[in-house]
């Protein structure tokens, strides 16, 4: 450590602190150059360099030397602020400085991790180092404002994941609304039959949450609905949410689905969402019989009354309870929330993206999730599986990585697709008795009881063909392979190629984010990755925190997961969200900006530049205001404002200038 | 090359071979150029950050600066970089649509087009102002964009301004030291 006296005649006094993070920093930069070079600059009482700032010991010395030194000002240099600023500021308060007279350097992720020249990096940090002692000098002493944190919570999706959270913050004695698109809750999961790799019925063990959702006194749930707009901001957030018309009153229908027998359509008719489209539904449908809400509801696509208004209307005459109603329109509700929990999902690939598998083209290729339906006891042919025109399979071939690990479609690895194909593939066999061949990249199954199932399913006679299978054909060059689907594909392990004839071919469909999923990132101020799932705010550290304070994710929205992986998940969330309600306010940085009276010469060039609308203009004084609950702290105003009398805490000019200056300083 | 090229709103200096355009001297050779960054808190530091989680490695010639928001960077802040040496300064925001503060990046664009007219007229080559739209997911394309415009930037050789400054104060100095002498008679009138 270095020690002087500079500082003396009235310039703050400046405590420089480098961290080694054991070799992270110090085996690419020389960090005792860069604080004997620091301590040699003017005002700079303290400079130590250590191996781990950010250990108790480092803060420790942080807080003593502001003591001992009377250090007026603090600067280290360790990794990125968004990591440990906030550590580095409670050191200084238990020192007993002002948090804000402190500066982090960020020579971690934006020097040692990404620079091989060790000269040129020492250099980099000393000039960044420089600059933060240049900018500290001007920082000023603030305080963090405080809101109140609303206590009610707004979940969004109602998959396993918004489930378990919405139930989880409710059991806790929160309110909870729960927001739902489509009209039932129960998300993918509802669809399935068994989970692997335990075979619990997945009815069994979804239903009996849903119907808690529905009867919880905490929660209130809006299916058939979506989230318009949110605005606001950590503990405030207000929400518009659309429900859409299900020309069926909620409050009176109690599910008996006499409509349904009643209507017009002798037999049902259209296409079946929830099936797949495997099965036929009635213009006035209930998705599945546990659906929840156990209401029903009407397709305004295909109900005759709601399409051309001349219907006898048998299925209002049904309902005792009178509550069909062809009059209903979208509502649009007001939320208020302190904290939102995204819990969106996934979509499955879209399998004509793949047309070497022949999807849409051979009507005995299914998708995984179709055949999830066909093993379904409650789907459409109550757990038979059948081809499309109603055969048994002899033989089927599960084709793994479907738009997953392909450059084509989608570089990630699904990571649930080869215990999902297992699962299949065992329960097909028992179902069907059909020879089940399994063609697979690499079987993946780290999970517990993952790799004993896939043992398990070796041991049962299932074909596992290692090698991506290069196309699905009609066309048969031998006799045995006449109208049969034949597989090519190159068997890796055998090392040669092979042709493989099949009644039934199950492509086991990747997760890919849902299609509006960009769309509800900017709806509600997130990030998204590259990839498009929801971007959180640390892979390791904060993983269902997002980059927007109050706002959590949860479950396939992140990335690709299974149910107990999402189901934790949805707890985090949840958990995060009651640590905000339960402290009852949040501080906000200080770095909102403010108007100095006596400068602002009342051009109104700021007023319209905020999009929070946080700039008034005061016509009497001719002056501009900033309301500061308000403000977000952008900085756009007081880049704009010509006098310069527009000033956003801890980014005043004279600190950016003075920034400027220090990295340009030679 | 980037692949990112689309999204450059300045284009980069025509030629990378070609000398500076205000008749400096041709780049020197060993010369390694520095950059002043500002970066928006929200996409392109944490694009930064997590080039540097990646262990991408980019050429060490870049400050950066962090702002909350790309429309905090007032048009004065470039050029005083510039004047305090800066042979190049690069600007970073979210992506148009994606900003974190609604539209500050649109502000950031309306008034950056106009500084790049100025920094034009002002002989500063296209290449040595930059502006970027990174996303927080885009470390990849940090590292292209960091390394493209040090490579044009060392094209182009050293700006220095400040030496400029000097050069431009001395003529100043002896135009000041010309007009004086006249006065006083003591330099022969031509004409």
């Amino acid at each position: 450590m270095a020690e002087n006296n500079h500082g003396s005649n009235g310039a703050p006094r400046i405590g420089f602190y480098i961290c080694h993070c054991g070799s992270n920093i110090a085996g690419t930069i020389d960090v005792a150059e860069v604080q004997k070079y620091i301590s040699t600059i003017p005002g700079v009482v303290v400079s130590r360099d250590y191996k781990y700032m950010c250990s108790d010991p480092g803060q420790e010395m942080i807080a003593a030397d502001i003591k001992e030194h009377k250090l007026e000002r603090l600067v280290v240099a360790a990794c990125s602020p968004n990591l440990h600023e906030e550590t580095f500021r409670k050191a200084a308060v238990k020192g007993g400085l002002n948090p804000f007279y402190f500066q982090m350097v960020n020579i971690r992720e934006h020097a040692s991790w990404v620079h091989e020249d060790k000269k040129a990096a020492t250099e980099k940090a000393k000039d960044l180092a420089r600059a933060a002692v240049y900018r500290v000098r001007f920082h000023k002493s603030l305080d963090k404002q405080r809101v109140p944190v609303d206590p009610n919570v707004l979940v969004v999706g109602g998959g396993i994941a918004g489930i378990h959270a919405a139930l989880t913050l409710a059991n806790a004695g929160k309110k909870v609304t729960l927001v739902e698109r489509e009209a039932t809750i129960g998300g993918h999961m509802a669809l399935f039959d068994k989970t692997f790799p335990t075979m619990d019925c997945a009815a069994c063990i979804l239903t009996p949450k849903m119907s808690s959702v529905k009867s919880h006194p905490n929660i209130t749930l809006w299916t058939y609905s979506e989230v318009a707009k949110v605005d606001g901001y950590v503990g405030n957030y207000k929400v518009t949410v659309k429900r859409k018309p299900r020309y069926v009153k909620e409050d009176l229908c109690v599910g008996c689905m006499e409509c349904i027998d009643a209507c017009v359509f002798k037999e049902p008719k259209f296409a079946d969402k929830f099936n797949q489209g495997l099965g036929k539904r009635k213009p006035v449908y209930i998705d599945f019989p546990q659906a929840t809400p156990k209401v029903v509801l009407i397709d305004p696509e295909t109900c005759i009354q709601l399409k051309t208004g001349k219907c006898k209307k048998s299925c209002a005459e049904a309902c005792d309870r009178e509550a069909i109603d062809f009059t209903q329109k979208e509502e649009v509700k007001e939320l208020q929330v302190g904290t939102i929990i995204m819990a969106t999902g996934f979509q499955a690939h879209d399998a004509k993206r793949s047309p070497q598998y022949g999807y849409g083209r051979y009507p005995n290729v299914f998708t995984s999730l179709e055949v999830e339906r066909l093993v379904n006891a409650s789907g459409p042919t109550l757990g038979e599986i059948t081809l499309r025109d109603g055969q048994h399979p002899k033989s089927v071939g599960i084709i793994h990585c479907v738009g997953s690990r392909d450059e084509k479609t989608n570089k990630w690895c699904s990571r649930v697709c080869c215990m999902y194909s297992l699962k299949l593939a065992h329960l097909i066999k028992e179902h069907s008795g059909a020879e089940v061949y399994n063609f697979y990249i690499d079987m993946r199954t780290p999970g517990k009881g993952y790799e004993e199932f896939y043992d398990k399913l070796l041991a049962e006679g299932v074909h596992f063909i290692r090698g991506r299978v290069a196309e699905v054909s009609d066309w048969a060059m031998k006799p045995e392979e006449e109208g049969k689907l034949v597989l090519r594909v190159e068997d890796t392990l055998a090392g040669f190629v092979r042709r493989i004839p099949v009644d039934m071919v199950v492509l086991s469909v990747g997760l890919e984010p849902r299609a509006d999923a960009q769309e509800m990132r900017r709806r509600f101020n997130i990030g998204c990755g590259n990839e498009g799932f929801f971007q959180e705010r640390h892979p390791k550290l904060a993983p269902v925190n997002t980059f927007t304070d109050g706002i959590f994710i949860a479950g396939a929205c992140q990335g690709p997961r299974d149910i107990p992986d999402t189901v934790a998940q949805a707890g985090a969330a949840a958990a995060e969200a009651l640590t905000l309600i339960d402290t009852g306010y949040v501080e906000l940085e200080p770095n909102t900006s403010h108007v100095v009276e006596e400068e602002c010469c009342g051009c109104k060039s700021c007023v319209p530049l905020c999009p929070y609308s946080a700039i008034s203009f005061d016509e009497v004084k001719k002056k501009a205001a900033i309301n500061e609950v308000l403000c977000k702290g952008c900085g756009v105003c007081a880049a704009a404002c010509p006098s310069g009398s527009i000033r956003q805490n801890l980014f005043e000019d004279e600190e950016i200038y003075s920034e400027i200056q220090g990295v340009m300083a030679k | 090359m980037s692949k990112h090229q689309e999204h450059t709103v300045v284009p980069s200096g025509k030629g990378e071979s070609q000398p500076s355009r205000h008749g400096g001297p041709l780049p020197a050779a060993g010369f390694e150029p520095k950059i002043v960054a500002f970066f928006c808190n929200w996409c392109t530091y944490t694009a930064a950050d997590l080039a540097g989680v990646s262990r991408l490695k980019y050429a060490p010639n870049v400050r950066v600066i962090r702002v909350m928001c790309s429309g905090r960077v007032d048009p004065q802040f470039v050029l005083d970089a510039f004047a305090r040496g800066a042979d190049g300064v690069l600007l970073g925001g979210c992506h148009p649509g994606d900003c974190h503060y609604a539209e500050g990046n649109y502000k950031t664009l309306r008034r950056m087009r106009m500084l790049m007219r100025m920094l034009k007229a002002m002989g500063i080559e296209d290449g040595r102002f930059r502006l970027e739209w990174i996303s927080g997911a885009e470390g990849e394309k940090v590292k292209t964009t960091v390394n493209d415009m040090v490579a044009k930037v060392r094209a182009l050789g050293a700006l220095d301004l400040p030496g400029k400054f000097r050069e431009w104060d001395k003529e100043i100095e002896e135009l000041e030291a010309h007009v004086n002498g006249v006065q006083k008679g003591e330099v022969a009138h031509v004409g």
